[in-house]
């Protein structure tokens, strides 16, 4: 469902808060149809450029386009064409569900609001409680109705701030689900998150940021960068001999022992497995299984923080 | 005009849920049309009213009563004196209305998906304007009425009753309220832009109906006379005032200022 035509594109995008840089040159493209995490420590600037293109911040340097629309120029398309579930869901608590969402439905200008509203309070399982206020409703059910609300219009991009933080498990599941089902239709979202499981899972691609930008790929290939790719060589038993015939192919750049394994670091493992193989049953390996090496996305994002941290203290 | 209206409904759905809002709307033009008219009954009752003749006033009070007689005037001056206590009902009651409605927004966090929407700050600020002012001016048109059918029916001389319907009290009521509701309303739109406790927004707005009680100090003391020309001179200030002060709301009222010095 991805689409190469961008959606956003960020030239150098700058915000300073006083003497405070929040978000510093940052440079990037989210194509349509892609989910496009944006991650980062506590004050990293995620919010901050939501907020900008989403038309509420004015930059202090750069240039940004969403929807094709100017930040800074054409603030009022942008807004008509962007969905935005902030890091508090902003309802109305003594209003209903239904009069929050009549309520944007009019600052929309959604023309058949009543239609829009029946079908996502029913995607979300709110239809019921429609005309109970929204103060009484459990923090997932905000969650919910405020994802109803950036939906209402339906809008090109969707931003989404921390969508499960501080939601039980089981409405985080209820809210990633619904993310999958909106990726799913082809929506253009962009979803800052701590949870990097969840980022790991619904996002097409990520991007690392701490004020600037560290790293931009897809999960998997920000893990190869970083990580390179290791395959793992589960045996009877890991001897130094067959670490040795390992250590022969020059495309492969680390091997090491660990208990019963033997962990190999190369670059193509689909084609260079079969030959790693050939050498270890030669050697007189009892093979048990291959298979590579999974690192997480929270390793990805450690490893960079770590350099970052490296790099502040250098500095100093 | 479909946001606006969708904004005054809302403001209202809103604000007439908390008690004190609810409470400060409907107690202050109580009192000030209840007070009033048992100050009237008891002075109409008075026997010492109808001894007074006309050399025992002073020489200002025949520019106000005209042909009436000594008592009927001191009677129509006392009525006249709560004519600036109603110019009070649509400076207050929008106050707190807008007070509330605006850092309420900011404390509940839901300013920030509000202004994601394509509506603008003149909807914004029209629609919440418009929804202290609306019930401020139908307050104090039905508190004034309340007001002239108890006096009708309390006062015999209708020469007196005739007077609350004189040019004096139309252009008060029907012109200079609404004016200084929208003074009112543009006064706590900026301070509400400005802090984070709608309580500290409705008492440093309520420095500015400070003026009204001046007036009425000014009247009563018998220092300033209300008549038609200064009810004209005060509309007429009051709509370059209010014009001022809209612009500048507008101005203070910035996005980027309000959304991120929220914390």
């Amino acid at each position: 469902m991805i689409n190469n035509s961008p959606v956003i594109v960020t030239e150098s995008l700058t915000k300073r808060f006083g003497e405070i840089t929040a978000v510093n040159q940052l440079t990037l493209t989210v194509k349509r149809g892609e989910v496009f995490g944006l991650l980062g420590p506590n004050g990293a600037g995620k919010t901050t450029t939501v907020r900008m293109l989403a038309a509420l911040l004015i930059p202090s340097g750069g240039t940004a386009q969403v929807a094709g629309f100017k930040i800074g120029q054409d603030d009022q398309d942008i807004r008509r064409k962007i969905g935005l579930l902030p890091e508090s869901p902003g309802l109305y608590d003594s209003l209903s569900a239904e009069q929050n969402l009549a309520f944007f439905g009019a600052m929309y200008g959604v023309e058949n609001t009543p239609e829009q509203t029946q079908k996502y309070l029913e995607l979300l399982g709110l239809w019921n409680r429609r005309y109970e206020p929204v103060g009484t409703f459990s923090k997932g059910m905000r969650q919910k109705l405020a994802i109803a609300r950036a939906l209402l219009h339906e809008p090109e991009v969707l931003f989404l701030d921390e969508p499960t933080s501080g939601l039980d498990p089981q409405a985080s599941k209820l809210v990633r689900e619904f993310i999958e089902d909106l990726k799913d239709e082809g929506r253009t979202i962009i979803l800052t998150t701590h949870n990097l499981e969840e980022a790991d899972r619904l996002c097409d691609r990520v991007a690392v940021i701490s004020g600037h930008l560290l790293a931009l790929d897809a999960p998997g290939e920000l893990r190869r960068k970083i990580f390179g790719r290791k395959v793992v060589f589960h045996l009877q038993e890991a001897n130094q001999a067959l670490v040795g015939a390992l250590e022969k192919f020059p495309f492969v750049s680390e091997v090491q022992a660990v208990d019963n394994k033997i962990l190999a670091a190369v670059e193509n493992p689909e084609e260079q497995n079969p030959e790693l193989i050939r050498a270890l049953v030669n050697e007189g390996a009892e093979l048990q299984f291959v298979g590579e090496l999974r690192r997480r996305l929270e390793d990805v994002y450690l490893e960079l923080m770590g350099a970052v941290e490296e790099n502040n203290h250098g500095k100093n | 005009m479909e946001r606006i209206r969708a904004i005054i409904i809302k403001e209202w759905r809103e604000v007439f849920k908390n008690k004190f809002v609810l409470f400060t709307v409907s107690f202050l033009p109580l009192m000030i049309t209840v007070l009033p008219l048992v100050i009237l009954y008891f002075a109409g009752a008075s026997d010492d009213f109808a001894s007074i003749s006309g050399a025992d006033l002073p020489p200002q009070f025949e520019q106000l009563c005209g042909e009436l007689s000594g008592g009927d005037c001191m009677l129509y001056y006392i009525v006249t004196q709560f004519l600036l206590l109603f110019m009070m009902v649509p400076v207050i009651i929008p106050m707190t209305i807008a007070s509330y409605s605006i850092v309420g927004e900011k404390t509940t966090r839901t300013l920030e998906p509000l202004l994601a929407t394509p509506v603008t700050t003149i909807e914004i600020l029209v629609g919440k304007g418009l929804a202290g002012v609306i019930p401020a001016v139908l307050t104090t048109w039905i508190g004034y009425l309340i007001y002239a059918a108890g006096a009708y029916l309390m006062v015999s001389n209708m020469a007196v009753v005739s007077k609350l319907f004189d040019p004096l009290w139309m252009i008060a009521i029907f012109l200079v309220g609404p004016l200084l509701s929208l003074m009112g309303v543009s006064i706590a739109v900026m301070i509400s832009s400005r802090v984070n406790d709608p309580r500290v927004a409705e008492q440093i707005s309520g420095i500015f109906v400070l003026p009204v009680v001046g007036l009425f100090i000014g009247q009563m003391s018998g220092m300033l006379l209300i008549n038609e020309t200064f009810i004209l001179w005060l509309a007429a200030a009051l709509l370059v005032l209010d014009t001022v002060l809209f612009y500048f709301a507008i101005q203070i009222f910035q996005r980027e200022t309000i959304l991120s010095r929220w914390k």
